[in-house]
């Protein structure tokens, strides 16, 4: 079956993308000869006087490379063979002498926006489905089809570093505006204005020039200022990355290579740099997310799932606020309720500000802001939950409480009303155990902020029926999260395997560790946030809370967890909430430009719970390893105990909902990319340092023992 | 139109409004399809009706806003009603929701719809200020331009004051008077004292507080919460219930200066706001387990010569439809009527209780019959309450039926005047 169709129009040739038995176009090295050969053809034919590449495909020019095929070539010098097969192909493309424009309607991302940037014209459809980016660098790659030499020619130096350093987005209007398409038109006439413009192209009108300002052009003009360019960029992935990431000062290294010595060595550059980063553990790891992510998105038990159009969230705050959020975007009509107007008005502020900023963006237009938050229907008593299907519970952390509006949610609604619960450790079963129909009652952990944080841990409890469960993983899977589904237990998983670690942290506080650098050597080993920022931003009250929750589940392995929390909080501080944690939190802490004027200072009052104000600091690599191991360790636990089904549960559970540094996979990628046995190792030698919390789990033991991975 | 056999019952199901605030307050932002979004989203919130079910959403509206010239489309896509469901923005002045009220009534007895959203929206806030006659028609030509010189033409002829701008007055067209001028000339020509006015509108802000402090209001009013502070407005903000009749006659005439009657004390003020109705045929909504709340016994439009009559609809709409109805001024218990001017009402009333009147214009034996008082816009008026041209309607037909509710009556009679010489006039019939 060929990938291209060609299509005579009135002297343009029309080439039609359409892989075939794919629901997208991705770039193959089948592909690569086939269009080879229809150059070839095209550029004998006299009857062709340009030609314009589109794509069959519903909403997608071209969705990127394929990399199942990338991961499967393991000989080495084949990622670079293959990336310098695509360059001929590409260079053959910009150097065609007919005209060849883009006609892009729907998803040109990667290798697919590289094609497009290889025409000689690009032409877009105003559709939101129409998205352009070079996400290489999210998966430890770079854009090895000549991107990092066609875009900075095309858009400018800064512009392209910014695309490619981030892998964001880009919309038909801004592309526009930045020149990386030349015009943006509504689907419907898209394959008629490429046709056009290719025949205008054809008779020589002049192409358009770069927009671009006077300043950006004297900054990228010489050699010496671009200099400064790259300086700055490097920088700034550094601060970024702590040195964890390779892929971003690659990409960095390639442009340079092509701007200051010329496209052909640009392109080696690139070839060289993809093989390297192909090979890298990272680029490993953050592909097989990717998959895992993928993977996830699709519903395992989709019969069973029963209808939700009405959702209740009960509780406007911050969480409650985020569900409803995520909830209204993908179409779901929601009751947000609270116990009066002024909790409501807080609620629907932060919902619609966080529309708001994509209208600022221009990702969303004022209209659709109203649409979507107008799904939010606020009220303040249960009157119009007759007809409600889900409530999702946001309430205050207290066990009476959730039984008290699990009680008010069974008056209010139908028998067939799924009540979860947003906990992040309250027992599922001891919420239930008071309901009328506990199996109706599930939990449904979101992070904080909802909007932005991708997983969901859906936690069960024997009762729960399996058309709850089901229905409330596909509500998940819409509201765009990473559904994990848990056994009910102490903590589920990701609060149960983020204590051990916290705990570790404050005893290494109560071992006379400094905050600040115990936080700052955490990040540099690839955490988001340091644990003490981390426990700050949770709240005290709620790692109080949470310890003793999980206290009895410890004390059983012999674990004495630190009492610093429930001291801390018994004496006020509950963390930045109240400006009471282990930093101090000025109101002032931003100056008038919204520019942070410094970093925040360590509260040195807080050491007077751990023993006291001196302070040393203790050897990093001991701290990464003690916090790391415990983790890792507990959830093993988890896996032992079946709270996770399956290892890539756990890894994506602890990556999307923890901070998980995402370039070592999650634990039991780690587990594997180590050996059991070495992990084993050094968990026993910390179990004659430190005790119990060491204490390898059982399951660690039998991997070591057999030899045997997690992942096959 | 009253009910006969054969067509079926229309009722109201619910009704719901934001607070009316004064022009240029908190709602001053927004614009009239934000107010009606705001409405028709609290009226599915509370009512939780599924908005596929919706057969049609008409809203009246008065001074449209160019950018959204049908507000009641745009507000209602807004708001989540699908967008199979068709919408029609109303305009007959002071009665535009009446006339959308009335016209879902049709719909629904004549098995055109089953659930129809009906009401006004209206920001005074922001009346559209034009360019005059002569700029506008510059402009419109300049776009035709070509070259430079095609531009001088522009200034051809273009005096220094045709770039001011124009700001509209309420002013009835065929008579040139603004409404103010014109019911300071029908209260001298019924004779309807300085005096009876302030009266009036003293007893308008007095029911209206009552009403706020029994909290008789709440269940016609939604909190508005307005981006992007989200700042929560809970009441309407025109109420003055600590007015005296002292400070009412310490104001000057506002229409007829310096002779008149007419004061901004005894006259409605601008106001934005808007107020919608669920309506469904009455078997809809006992099959989607509504219990409705009135049910549309009857409603009238009648018309004047807008010279001498423009506000004396009432006067003419009420014996109408109460000739429709089959019922007396004595049946009716709970009575709305609009209040543009405390002068207008009071000569309605008069008009209504002249035998005089009902002889020469009516062609009647007998007076029609005299109002009482207490039954009389008790939870206040648009005097008090305020007035969003387009959607005051739909708030006496809510209020209408909330009262009856809570009066335990049988009949409401709802009548307004408009411009133009319109009048209408609604009976409610309680549902029970």
């Amino acid at each position: 079956m060929p990938y291209l169709q060609i299509e005579h129009k009135q002297g343009v040739a029309v080439v039609w993308l359409d892989q075939p038995g794919e629901k997208v176009n991705k770039l193959a090295l089948e592909m690569v000869d086939e269009f080879r050969a229809t150059l070839d053809a095209l550029e004998k034919d006299d009857r062709v006087r340009a030609v314009v590449l589109i794509s069959k495909k519903e909403d997608t020019f071209i969705a990127g490379a394929d990399l199942e095929a990338l991961m499967s070539l393991t000989r080495p010098g084949e990622v670079a063979a293959l990336a310098r097969k695509g360059h001929e192909i590409f260079n053959r493309l910009a150097d065609f002498p007919k005209p060849v424009v883009a006609a892009i309607h729907g998803a040109a991302l990667g290798g697919g926006m590289e094609v497009a940037l290889a025409c000689h014209y690009r032409i877009a459809t105003d559709s939101p489905k129409t998205i352009l980016g070079q996400p290489e660098v999210k998966l430890g790659l770079l854009p090895a089809g000549g991107g990092t030499q066609r875009l900075p020619r095309l858009v400018g130096l800064q512009r392209a570093l910014d695309i490619m350093l981030t892998g964001k987005n880009i919309y038909p209007y801004p592309a526009r505006k930045m020149g990386l398409v030349d015009d943006v038109i509504h689907p419907y006439g898209l394959l008629d204005a490429a046709q056009k413009v290719a025949l205008r192209l054809a008779k020589g009108s002049p192409k358009r020039k770069r927009k671009d300002s006077l300043l950006n052009k004297a900054l990228e003009g010489t050699s010496f200022t671009r200099g400064i360019i790259y300086k700055k960029a490097r920088q700034m992935v550094e601060r970024q990355t702590r040195g964890n990431y390779p892929a971003p000062l690659r990409i960095i290294d390639c442009v340079e290579a092509g701007l200051e010595k010329g496209f052909e060595a640009g392109l080696e550059a690139e070839a060289d740099g993809f093989e390297a980063l192909a090979r890298t553990p990272q680029a490993e790891e953050l592909i097989n997310l990717f998959f895992g992510i993928t993977a996830q998105k699709k519903h395992p038990a989709k019969d069973k799932v029963r209808p939700v159009e009405q959702i209740a969230v009960l509780g406007a705050g911050l969480m409650g606020a985020g569900i409803a959020n995520v909830s209204a975007v993908q179409g779901y009509r929601v009751l947000l309720k609270d116990i009066n107007y002024e909790n409501v008005a807080a609620g629907e502020k932060s919902i619609w500000e966080d529309l708001n900023r994509k209208v600022r963006k221009k990702a969303l237009s004022a209209f659709d802001r109203d649409q979507i938050f107008n799904r939010v229907g606020s009220v303040v008593d249960y009157s119009a939950f007759r007809k409600v299907d889900m409530v999702i519970e946001a309430v205050f952390e207290d066990l009476e409480l959730k039984r008290r509006v699990i009680a008010e949610t069974e008056a209010a609604t139908g028998e067939r009303c799924i009540f979860a619960s947003n906990t992040s450790s309250l027992p599922i079963s001891e919420m239930a155990a008071t309901a009328k129909r506990p199996e109706l009652i599930i939990g449904m952990h979101y992070f904080s902020p909802v909007p932005k944080m991708p997983l969901l841990e859906v936690i069960v409890t024997p009762k729960t029926a399996d058309w709850v469960t089901a229905s409330a993983v596909e509500v998940g899977i819409r509201q765009g999260k990473t559904v994990i589904v848990v056994k009910d237990g102490p903590g589920f998983y990701t609060t149960r395997i983020l204590a051990p670690m916290l705990n570790e942290a404050l005893l290494l506080l109560e071992e006379k560790g400094e905050i600040r650098h115990i936080d700052q050597v955490m990040r540099d080993f690839g955490f988001p946030v340091g644990p003490f920022t981390l426990i700050d931003e949770v709240g005290i009250d709620v790692g109080a809370h949470v310890s003793g929750i999980l206290a009895k589940l410890f004390a059983a392995r012999g674990v004495k967890p630190s009492d610093a929390m429930p001291r801390m909080f018994a004496d006020g501080y509950k963390g930045r909430k109240n400006q009471k944690g282990f930093y101090h939190y000025h109101a002032d802490a931003k100056s008038l430009t919204g520019i942070a004027k410094k970093k925040k200072e360590v509260n040195q009052n807080a050491y007077k719970f751990f023993g006291g104000p001196r302070r040393a600091k203790q050897d990093p690599e001991a701290i990464q390893q003690r916090l790391l191991l415990v983790m890792v360790n507990e959830a093993a636990h988890c896996l032992q105990e079946g709270i996770i089904s399956t290892p890539r549960d756990g890894d994506l559970g602890a990556v999307m909902g923890l901070g998980f540094p995402p370039f070592l996979g999650g634990p039991f990628r780690y587990l594997d990319r180590r050996g059991a046995q070495a992990v084993l190792d050094e968990m026993l030698a910390l179990e004659q340092v430190h005790g119990p919390r060491f204490t390898p789990a059982e399951v660690v033991r039998e991997y070591a023992r057999g030899g045997r991975r997690f992942y096959s | 139109m009253t009910q006969q056999s054969g067509l079926r019952n229309a009722v109201l199901v619910d009704g719901v409004r934001i607070p009316f605030l004064r022009s240029g307050s908190d709602f001053k932002n927004l614009m009239s399809y934000d107010l009606g979004q705001m409405a028709i989203k609290s009226l599915l919130t509370r009512t939780q009706i599924d908005p596929g079910k919706v057969d049609w959403v008409m809203l009246g509206s008065v001074v449209s806003n160019l950018s959204t010239s049908n507000v009641a489309r745009d507000a209602a896509l807004a708001a989540g009603i699908p967008p199979h469901v068709p919408a029609a923005t109303v305009i007959l002045a002071c009665v535009s929701a009446n006339k959308a009220i009335t016209g879902a009534i049709d719909l629904i007895r004549t098995g055109q719809a089953d659930v129809v959203i009906a009401g006004g929206t209206e920001s005074l806030s922001d009346i559209p200020i034009r360019f005059r006659k002569r700029f506008r028609q510059k402009l419109i030509e300049s776009q035709k331009y070509r070259g430079v010189f095609d531009y001088l033409k522009f200034f051809k002829g273009l005096r220094p004051a045709d770039l001011l701008p124009e700001i509209p007055s309420i002013s009835e067209f065929s008579t040139g008077r603004t409404m103010g001028q014109d019911c300071d000339r029908l209260a001298a020509r019924i004779g309807v004292s300085r005096e009876e006015q302030d009266a009036f509108a003293l007893q308008s802000h007095h029911n209206a507080a009552r009403a706020v402090e029994n909290g008789w209001l709440k269940p016609e009013i939604a909190p508005a919460r307005i981006p992007p502070k989200f700042k929560i407005v809970e009441e309407d903000n025109g109420i003055r219930g600590d007015t005296t009749l002292d400070r009412l006659a310490g104001l000057k005439p506002a229409f007829v200066k310096p002779y008149g009657t007419l004061t901004a004390g005894n006259s409605s003020f601008l106001t934005d706001g808007a107020a919608v109705t669920l309506i469904m045929a009455e078997e809809t909504a006992r099959a989607l387990g509504y219990q409705p709340k009135a049910r549309f016994r009857s409603y009238a439009y009648t018309a004047q010569d807008p010279e001498d009559e423009l506000l004396l609809g009432p006067a003419y709409a009420t014996p109408k439809v109460l000739d429709q109805a089959g019922l007396s001024l004595k049946d009716i218990q709970v009575f709305e009527f609009h209040e543009a001017f405390a002068a207008q009402v009071v000569a309605n009333l008069k008009c209504l209780d002249s035998d005089q009147f009902a002889r020469e214009k009516l062609g009647r034996d007998q007076k029609v019959g005299a109002v009482p008082p207490e039954k009389l816009n008790s939870w206040g008026g648009s005097l008090s309450l305020g007035h969003p041209f387009g959607a005051t309607g739909a708030r006496l037909v809510t209020t209408a039926a909330n009262r009856l509710i809570q009066e335990d009556g049988e009949f409401a009679l709802i009548a307004s005047c408009a411009a133009g010489a319109v009048g209408n006039a609604i009976v409610l019939e309680r549902c029970r």
